[in-house]
């Protein structure tokens, strides 16, 4: 009997340790990515790289100005067509939605969030880039925009449904129409999540490189507008990192550096204002 | 107009009118704020308001008691249309405003006039003042010093001036529980309502909040008409000129307070009051 | 004073709330306002639709050519030819199987094993601390990973890694040929990384959903806590452990930059993990702005059809696999 208790405490502690490895084993690879592309990408990360176009092919020197103004670029057009219909869409879902229509909406946003994000890069290929018979910000922002559009849309409906209705009663009950309801009480008592919302989506679209390699494709100059193709950090990096050019694989480090830090920062803000609780009235 | 005349006993039989001075009812019942007649309520397919009579009387205090579940509160949201936020349920039968069907009126403009104060405090996630003064500035824009002056004198009315007068710009969430619901009841004010509901508003208070409360209902009857649904008998009262008592959906007896309690004319009311049963 | 006699019949009819369907209803409501925010809303939700059914729509008519021409041959044939203009999908079936293949293997365990010590083992504010930083993993962008995967995995599997494979597994067909770094081994490698976010963060979610009485009842019969979890709480879990692995597959399915920059690019199907390959996502991504021709084109959008409609599929299991589990978990009474 004893000698089974201690083989079964045995096991016990080992699959505690073992486990224990896996976890730390998997916070390491994060760890690993971070201390590595800090630590090359911050060596050269030079006040020529933020401002100098690149160079050309095979010359050393340059930068990535111009990818950096185009993700902004193809964020801005993102956000603007993809956050205004996810959050009007989400206001629907939680306050008006009918039952059989709600259920499709939200099934097409749960659809449109799981296709690959290169399938979206068809997708804008084939209704802009055709129709326009040339690359541009556009299609990539777009596609882009398509992608964070199913993000916002479930947040702003998890987080409208969250505010709690005795707000809404006392709104109505004063004689509020619905709307104004919505407006004045419900959508800024949940603001702060949705904005967050909202940020997390620009935060994971802002990585995403595969939709743009036939949309907004790449570009060695400044691009104007919308309606020229465009150079972004993703590309960039993913252009640079497969070329032969060891200038090329520095400033691909730099690029990726700079790309890793806004997204974490954006993530790690976020999720630090979504866990500081809303003030809730007292029982 | 006048003399006000008391009304008489009346049995809780649907189709009884209340009787009243026939100058009065020639001069268009101004003594009568609210006239229920025959209303029946559903949720879905289940009934839960029978056949419901009652004349509410103008700058009085009625009481609707009753046990839990006999649909007194269901019966009070009816009378500002509140039940049409929830789906599913249908109202069916007449109730007048001043001699208004509620039913045919903008359901805005309704809830104007007759402002509600629900069972458990649900002040707006902002400041005293913004919470008080959101029904002057959603129902039309005012200059500040107007709006200062009427959340100063709601508050008041509310009894919660003294209070928060130097608190005006904290958080509603920072009051007690019996502060938030004299909040809620000064907001509600502050549109300045001819009618006041008030749903259990004391249920989740103590009995020094609810004291406060009580007493400026008193004063309000000078302005206001004021419903108040309560499961505390005692309280019912203690502040009502008439009360109403409901089971299983129906009104079985309504009449001045102290007939009521003294000498009620149903049984089914005199084994409520002498709390025959729960 | 006088009295109205009494009738028992109402004196007046009943009269019917205003239908809400009603004409007055409904100008009420527009003169409010509400009918005009309920259309608008409405519109964009629509709009969230209609982007859904444009974009099955767009992948079904532009790939027209390569279905008319090959039909279901398509699927099954390994030549890429763009010279001769003969198209099939096999190579990079085989490649997107088998690398998503090799990285469940690898982050199942691992993944799991994870999931367990944060939801059961550990204390937990370390376990919240942890799950946070595993969280953020999954933020990290495929290009990035990429990025690392090109100049620190690649060198690291060529030199220590596959060599040691081949020197005591190379009886396998698997660990068998050519060293180059790159290839299906990498791959899965770096699928792996990106996949082990979803698996552990949505097991841990699952196995918390327990009910405590589950663990309880086993503590008390005198388990073990590894016991106690191992043979309760995570048979249990069962369900929504599976679901985690399906959503993790179609996660692998659908990845493209990072596996595309490790994998070789090589429409080969071959026995051996040390091997270059293609995947789906990969041979897009790399032909697509190359692709002359419109078959080629189509081709390539097909392609892209085929892992849409698996990738939705597993999916849809997926959720109703999570669904199921954490309903039952909260719904015991």
């Amino acid at each position: 009997m004893n000698s089974r208790l201690g083989w079964r405490k045995f096991v016990n502690a080992f699959m505690l340790t073992l486990t224990g490895l896996c976890a730390l084993l998997s916070v390491s690879v994060l760890l690993i990515v971070l201390g590595y592309l800090g630590w090359n990408g911050w060596q050269y990360l030079t006040w020529t790289f933020l401002t100098h176009l690149p160079a050309p092919v095979g010359e050393s020197g340059g930068g990535m100005a111009n990818a950096i103004v185009g993700s902004a670029k193809l964020l801005l057009v993102a956000a603007v067509t993809g956050i205004p219909t996810g959050l009007l869409g989400g206001i629907y879902l939680a306050e008006f939605g009918g039952r059989t229509f709600a259920f499709l909406v939200r099934y097409s946003a749960d659809l449109l969030n799981g296709v690959p994000s290169i399938v979206m890069g068809i997708f804008a290929y084939t209704v802009v880039v055709l129709p326009m018979h040339h690359f541009s910000a556009l299609a990539g922002g777009l596609a882009l925009g398509v992608m964070l559009i199913p993000v916002v849309l479930r947040s702003t409906e998890d987080f409208l449904r969250a505010v709690p209705n005795p707000l809404r009663e006392g709104a109505l009950a004063l004689g509020a129409s619905k709307w104004k309801a919505i407006a004045t009480i419900v959508i800024p008592a949940s603001i702060r999540a949705i904005a967050t919302g909202a940020l997390l989506g620009l935060a994971r679209v802002a990585g995403e490189t595969a939709p743009l390699l036939f949309t907004s494709f790449n570009n060695q100059f400044w691009s104007h507008g919308l309606n020229q193709p465009t150079a972004s950090l993703p590309v960039m990096i993913y252009q640079y990192a497969i070329s032969p050019y060891a200038d090329w694989h520095r400033q691909a480090w730099a690029a990726g550096f700079i790309l890793l830090m806004l997204v974490l920062i954006a993530n790690i803000g976020a999720r630090l204002i979504l866990s500081r609780k809303s003030p809730a009235p007292r029982g | 107009m006048g003399k006000v005349t008391e009304p008489e006993v009346m049995i809780g039989v649907p189709g009884y009118e209340q009787p009243v001075e026939d100058a009065e009812k020639q001069a268009g019942g101004s003594l009568l704020k609210i006239v229920v007649s025959r209303l029946n309520f559903h949720y879905g397919p289940r009934q839960v308001l029978f056949d419901v009579s009652l004349q509410i009387l103008q700058r009085k205090i009625t009481a609707l008691i009753g046990p839990s579940g006999c649909g007194k509160s269901t019966f009070l949201r009816t009378l500002n249309r509140m039940h049409e936020t929830v789906r599913g349920t249908r109202a069916e039968g007449e109730v007048l405003l001043d001699g208004r069907n509620i039913f045919d009126m903008d359901v805005v403009n309704l809830r104007r006039r007759v402002g509600m104060v629900f069972q458990k405090s649900n002040p707006f996630p902002k400041s005293i003042f913004e919470n008080v003064a959101y029904g002057l500035k959603i129902n039309g824009t005012m200059r500040r010093a107007q709006v200062a002056e009427v959340v100063e004198k709601s508050l008041m009315r509310a009894a919660l001036w003294e209070e928060v007068k130097d608190h005006l710009h904290k958080s509603a969430y920072a009051l007690s529980g019996g502060q938030q619901q004299r909040l809620c009841i000064a907001r509600a004010l502050a549109i300045n309502p001819e009618v006041l509901l008030l749903d259990e508003p004391c249920s989740a208070l103590d009995p020094i909040a609810t004291a406060k409360i009580e007493e400026l209902l008193f004063a309000l009857t000078g302005s206001c008409t004021i419903v108040i649904v309560t499961h505390n008998m005692q309280q019912a009262a203690r502040v009502a000129d008439q009360t109403g008592f409901f089971l299983l959906g129906k009104l079985i007896e309504f009449n001045k307070t102290d007939i009521i309690f003294k000498n009620p004319a149903r049984k089914e009311t005199e084994d409520y009051i002498t709390g025959r049963f729960g | 004073m006088s009295t109205i006699p009494v009738s028992t019949e109402a004196q007046i009819p009943p009269r019917l709330l205003a239908p809400r369907g009603g004409l007055s209803s409904f100008l009420q409501r527009l003169r409010s306002g509400d009918e005009i925010a309920h259309l608008i809303t409405l519109a964009f939700a629509a709009a969230t639709v209609l982007i859904t059914v444009l974009l099955v729509y767009e992948l079904w008519i532009h790939s027209a050519l390569p279905r008319q021409r090959f039909g279901w041959r398509f699927l099954v044939t390994s030549t890429w030819d763009p010279v001769f203009e003969n198209f099939g999908a096999l190579p990079f079936i085989f490649g997107t199987l088998v690398t998503s293949a090799v990285s469940l293997v690898l982050a199942l365990p691992l993944g799991v094993g994870a999931a367990i010590f944060l939801a059961e083992l550990a204390p937990p504010r370390v376990s919240q601390r942890l799950a946070f930083v595993i969280e953020l993993l999954a933020a990290v962008p495929s290009v990035i990973l990429g990025l690392l995967g090109i100049f620190l995995l690649v060198p690291f599997l060529r030199s220590e890694v596959e060599p040691f494979l081949k020197a005591t597994l190379g009886f396998l067909p698997l660990f068998q040929g050519q060293i180059y770094g790159i290839g299906l081994l990498a791959a899965s490698v770096i699928l792996t990384i990106m996949i082990i976010p979803f698996i552990i963060s949505i097991s841990r979610e699952v196995l918390l959903a327990v009910p405590v009485d589950q663990r309880e009842a086993a503590l008390a019969l005198g388990a073990t806590r590894w016991e106690a979890t191992w043979r309760v709480v995570v048979p249990y879990a069962k369900t929504g452990i599976y679901g985690s692995i399906f959503l993790a597959l179609a996660r692998a399915l659908g990845e493209t930059m990072a596996v595309t920059m490790v994998i070789g690019n090589d429409p080969r199907i071959s026995s051996s993990l040390f091997a270059p390959g293609y995947t789906i996502a990969a041979v897009i991504a790399n032909e697509f702005t190359e692709a002359t021709g419109n078959l080629y084109l189509q081709s390539l959008v097909e392609l892209g059809l085929v892992l849409f409609l698996v990738t939705i599929i597993i999916n849809a299991v997926a959720r109703v696999l999570i669904v199921v589990t954490t309903r039952r978990g909260t719904g015991r009474p």
